[in-house]
């Protein structure tokens, strides 16, 4: 598939806010990206501005307060997501068609049971969850994170194992649970880890690096198959080497850190 | 008309930075003797049907969306 045929469903409801730069990200790559109501993909929307999420190869969740974090973060889009297009998202994802969730977008990935999905591939209630941070506040900070993949994530398949990438984080419920004692171990097995926080030497995180207290510094899960990934950090917000947090401070790529997560997603679906 | 209260609360053992948080800022005001502060959900329903369906349902709304089973507990009580 080339570049410039794919499509991007960049996902919203009230309350994303996100949705500009995880459109513009896609696009920045060649891919041709739209923001999507939900109600569009519902029926809910006059005849011209009716879609179809089986028209689409990549559908993305943007961050941001969907529903005001009403309940519980990404609980009220993942519900109406079940009830209004619960089978046609559980289709996309076993064509293997990938599906990123970022920040709050990752929480509804989550909520709707499509990560970690370690025993199916859509559970009926969440086997997880993003849970508020440690220090109980929302951290908006530089993160470093680490390529942990061993190659199963879509989203990591041009990133070396173990290159680090600066990626900023913002939220407040970071942080991710499971009823499950084994459940790290587990995902690693699977090699469902797709991303850890690390200081900036590449050594162990602690706090504030590990910005929420997530148990082995986990910052992003891809589900067993790697077409689904949800990350808290933000790669859309570092595509260009201006908005790298230390652009003036001796950073030398051309290009932001982001952006290969997003490279990496189009040459995944090259390939298909 | 019955009127069910659903209460969610954080299961043992799962930190509560709010309830914590909250601790803190009550003694800072100087409010003496505190053991223990915990955040707790409450939503209220009206349902119309009689008690002990409202109570199932009032279950099953926990189930799909006001409870993450993970690190949530609820109870379902007629008011």
């Amino acid at each position: 598939m080339r570049a410039e045929d794919v499509k991007v469903c960049v996902i919203r409801i009230e309350g994303t806010n996100c949705e500009d730069e995880m459109a513009n990200a896609f696009e920045m790559v060649g891919a041709q990206a739209e923001k999507v109501h939900l109600k569009q993909l519902i029926g809910q929307a006059p005849a011209g501005f009716r879609r179809s999420l089986e028209d689409y190869d990549v559908l993305a969740f943007p961050g941001g307060f969907s529903a005001g974090d009403y309940v519980r973060a990404g609980a009220i889009f993942a519900a109406r997501i079940k009830a209004g297009m619960g089978g046609e998202v559980k289709r996309f994802v076993e064509e293997g068609k990938p599906v990123l969730g970022v920040c709050n977008g990752f929480q509804i990935l989550v909520e709707l049971g499509l990560l970690p999905a370690i025993d199916e591939v859509m559970s009926d209630s969440p086997t997880a969850a993003l849970y508020t941070n440690d220090s109980g506040r929302f951290e908006c900070r530089p993160t470093v994170l680490r390529n942990e993949s061993r190659g199963k994530c879509a989203f990591n398949s041009l990133i070396p194992r173990g290159k680090l990438l600066a990626i900023p984080s913002a939220h407040a419920e970071g942080k991710l649970m499971s009823m499950d004692p084994d459940f790290v171990s587990k995902l690693e097995d699977n090699d469902q880890i797709a991303f850890r926080y690390v200081r900036p030497d590449g050594s162990g995180a602690d706090y504030p690096w590990n910005p929420n207290g997530s148990p082995s510094d986990i910052a992003g899960i891809c589900n067993p198959a790697g077409n689904v990934m949800g990350m808290m950090p933000h790669p859309e917000r570092v595509m260009t080497r201006f908005t790298h947090s230390d652009w003036t401070r001796g950073y030398d790529s051309e290009v932001g850190d982001g952006r290969i997560i997003f490279e990496s997603v189009m040459k995944y679906l090259e390939k298909k | 008309m019955t009127v069910i209260e659903i209460r969610i609360e954080l299961k043992k053992g799962v930190a509560d930075p709010e309830g914590k948080n909250t601790w803190k800022t009550l003694e800072s005001l100087g409010f003496e003797g505190i053991r223990g502060v915990r955040s707790v959900k409450l939503f209220e329903v009206d349902l119309d049907m009689p008690a002990d369906r409202a109570v199932a349902a009032g279950e099953e709304m926990c189930r799909k969306l006001l409870a993450n089973p993970v690190v949530q507990s609820y109870k379902v009580a007629v008011r």
